[in-house]
């Protein structure tokens, strides 16, 4: 194994690396915002906007992420010129954005309708109480499955290989090819840095569960 | 519309050769993955120590890095150290090893939950190890596992699309051989995208259907 | 004196099952009101009725003069003037109890968040919890939290209190904490309608009973007259039950 190759074009990686990064910042923000937004509209919502939520969310979930990314780049980049990661960003947020939903639902639905009820009864509106009331309590409870969803997609930003995106694994490739050889050292190098940015993401989920815990709340509340 | 639907016409033909490749891939995986996660699940539930860590430590890895690097390393790493696949070949090793790491650990899972109650009505009845492992455990634990697996399926025929990257002459492939000759990109893959939308929520229904159908009362998740 | 609450002829509906079929009633400033009523009989939703937590399918609800039934009022706006205490405390769980109290004043009333703050150490102050407002819900007992929940509904200075079934989901030891806390609100001056099994609380501060049964008063009247020569049938019956579980004591213990 040649590690003296690893040094040497360790700074390249690690550029393809950072793209990484920038790519599970953002796709996951956006998955984050829509996300949430969808979960409130399927659960808060009307009839209309509950099914549309809903359909939204299934045709995004069913849809592999490969054929999401190259729709994503012939469509986008048709109407805007636009560069390869940011096309990798909103594909793939659009398709965290379905998952997310599905969490946040799932968190919205286990909070207990009382909440709900004692935050109407003292003026709030429904949104005021979802703001304050409902989603702080949603978020703690959610940590766990979104942890689930995190490790699931930043591993398929590996995906964005497919559109050009210059990420880590594309670096690697070019460095196999004009290296002549090395391919399985670079490549176990790829899959450990995925590995430990999971791992890293994970720490720092684990490290805000705790923090925003608050006493007596993760089981019930009431004695 | 009318002459997206002629060009829909045209073209499903051979994108269809190619779904009956995806499929092919898909049930190769998913028969082979469950036996592989079978195995992995016992060999961390029954395994001798050093066993166990193999085990363990295999899944963790698998778990933890993307499916494309894995894909990418059977099929161009390995044959720079002389050991060469076909890609369908190579396709299928590496959605085989990929699933049954998962599968193993929902496996695991029901067979540690039923574990803990039947193990002692089966010795107090003479059984030894291998008896009640065939005959009480793993009959309870294949139905608990259903529904966690049966997601596992759903996900991984969407993977199958990652062949495409190596060149596999599934139904992504044939697309990309349609839209290079008629340069309606967006088109094909839209059209592969309801394909998929088809053919993924068509398996979704019947699995949740199967699984209604093999419940049984008292048998939940809970162990 | 000036009505502060008036429901006229209220009809509910779930489903196919009419579970409020025309309830009349009214409040004056200072009164309070004690509904009783076998359960199922549609006592909760008539009160949420009241704040259209649950709006009625006919029927008037006025507020001081103001027609909260009118889908041109601000029911956001009604609501802050109306205090709701639930049988199952329903506190923020996210929040301490201070923060329970003066979220409200805090969000809804839009007020700066240290005048909130004290406000609520007021209310707290007043049922006689100060010292935990630093608490959580969860590391509270339920009487404790159920004052919490009072304090919130008196922190927004409502016209009126509802009360529904507030210690029914105590044990026994912690009843009399929130009866002691309800009396005094009571004498205090506050409007308040409330449904309860508490007859010790009925006894000492209502102005009047009323028994609710299948959607319907069945009977109101003086809580003196109401034990001792109550006029129907069922109403005889009922008393006779209750006072049999729940004794006659004015303390809770």
């Amino acid at each position: 194994m040649n590690l003296g190759l690893l040094a040497r074009e360790g700074p390249s990686l690690a550029q393809g690396a950072l793209v990484v990064i920038k790519i599970a910042a953002g796709h996951l923000t956006l998955g984050l915002i829509g996300g949430i937004t969808l979960a409130i509209m399927q659960v808060y919502g009307g009839r209309f906007a509950s099914s549309i939520s809903d359909i939204i969310q299934k045709i995004f979930r069913s849809i592999p992420v490969l054929v999401l990314l190259i729709m994503a780049y012939f469509g986008l980049t048709r109407l805007v010129e636009m560069p390869a990661i940011i096309v990798a960003i909103i594909a793939l947020g659009v398709r965290s954005m379905a998952y997310q939903s599905q969490v946040f639902r799932g968190g919205f639905k286990a909070v207990d309708p009382g909440q709900m009820e004692s935050a109407l009864s003292i003026g709030m509106t429904k949104l005021e109480s979802i703001r304050f009331i409902i989603l702080p309590q949603v978020l703690r409870k959610v940590i766990g499955p979104w942890s689930n969803i995190f490790n699931m997609e930043v591993k398929d930003i590996s995906l964005a290989y497919a559109i050009g995106v210059l990420e880590i694994l594309k670096r690697g490739r070019y460095i196999i090819r004009y290296t002549h050889g090395n391919s399985l050292l670079i490549y176990l190098s790829v899959a450990l840095f995925y590995f430990l940015l999971a791992r890293a993401g994970n720490t720092i989920l684990y490290r805000l569960e705790a923090l925003l815990r608050v006493p007596g709340f993760e089981g019930r509340g009431d004695s | 519309m009318i002459e997206f639907l002629t060009f829909f016409w045209r073209i499903l033909p051979d994108l269809l050769a190619g779904l009956q490749v995806t499929l092919e891939l898909w049930g190769i995986s998913v028969v082979f993955g469950f036996l592989g996660g079978l195995l992995l699940a016992l060999a961390r539930v029954y395994g001798a120590k050093p066993i166990y860590y193999l085990a363990t430590g295999w899944i963790e890895f698998i778990r933890g890095t993307p499916l494309l690097v894995q894909l990418f390393i059977i099929y161009y790493g390995l044959a720079d150290v002389g050991i060469l696949f076909r890609p369908f070949v190579a396709a299928s090793i590496a959605l085989i090893i990929n699933t049954s790491s998962y599968q193993a650990e929902y496996i695991r899972g029901a067979i540690q939950s039923i574990q803990s109650g039947q193990r002692v009505a089966a010795e107090s009845i003479g059984m030894n190890r291998i008896q009640m492992i065939r005959f009480i455990i793993l009959p309870q634990a294949l139905r608990i596992v259903i529904p966690p697996c049966s997601n596992e399926w759903v996900v991984m025929l969407k993977f199958t699309s990652l062949a495409f990257l190596v060149t596999v002459q599934e139904m992504m492939t044939k697309g990309e051989i349609i839209a290079n000759r008629t340069f309606e990109f967006l088109k094909v893959y839209g059209i592969l995208a309801i394909i998929y939308l088809i053919v993924v929520l068509f398996f979704t229904y019947s699995l949740d259907f199967l699984e209604r159908k093999l419940e049984v009362p008292g048998l939940g998740t809970r162990g | 004196m000036q009505d502060i609450l008036v429901t006229k002829n209220i009809h509910r509906s779930f489903g196919a099952l009419e579970v409020l079929k025309g309830v009349s009633l009214s409040l004056q400033k200072g009164e309070t009101k004690v509904i009783i009523g076998p359960s199922g009989t549609g006592k909760s939703t008539f009160l949420r009725c009241i704040n259209q937590l649950t709006p009625p399918d006919k029927g008037e609800v006025w507020l001081e003069g103001i027609e909260v039934t009118n889908p041109k009022t601000d029911i956001y706006k009604i609501r802050q003037q109306i205090g709701m205490v639930f049988q199952h405390f329903n506190l923020f769980n996210h929040l301490s109890a201070l923060n329970n109290v003066s979220v409200g004043l805090h969000r809804v009333k839009k007020l700066e968040k240290n005048e909130a703050k004290r406000m609520g150490l007021e209310a707290l102050d007043r049922v006689g919890i100060r010292d935990k407002a630093d608490s959580y819900p969860a590391e509270l007992s339920g009487g404790q939290q159920q004052r919490v929940g009072i304090a919130r509904a008196l922190a927004m200075n409502p016209k009126v209190v509802l009360f529904d079934e507030p210690t029914s989901a105590l044990d026994p030891e912690l009843i009399g904490e929130v009866l002691e806390v309800m009396i005094k609100v009571a004498e205090e001056g506050m409007t308040i309608l409330a449904v309860t099994h508490e007859m010790g609380f009925a006894r000492s501060c209502a102005e009047e009973i009323i028994f609710m049964e299948k959607g319907r008063i069945l009977e109101q009247g003086d809580p003196e007259k109401f034990f001792t020569e109550p006029e129907q049938e069922r109403t005889k019956e009922f008393l006779h039950k209750i006072t049999e579980l729940y004794g006659n004591s004015k303390e809770g213990g």
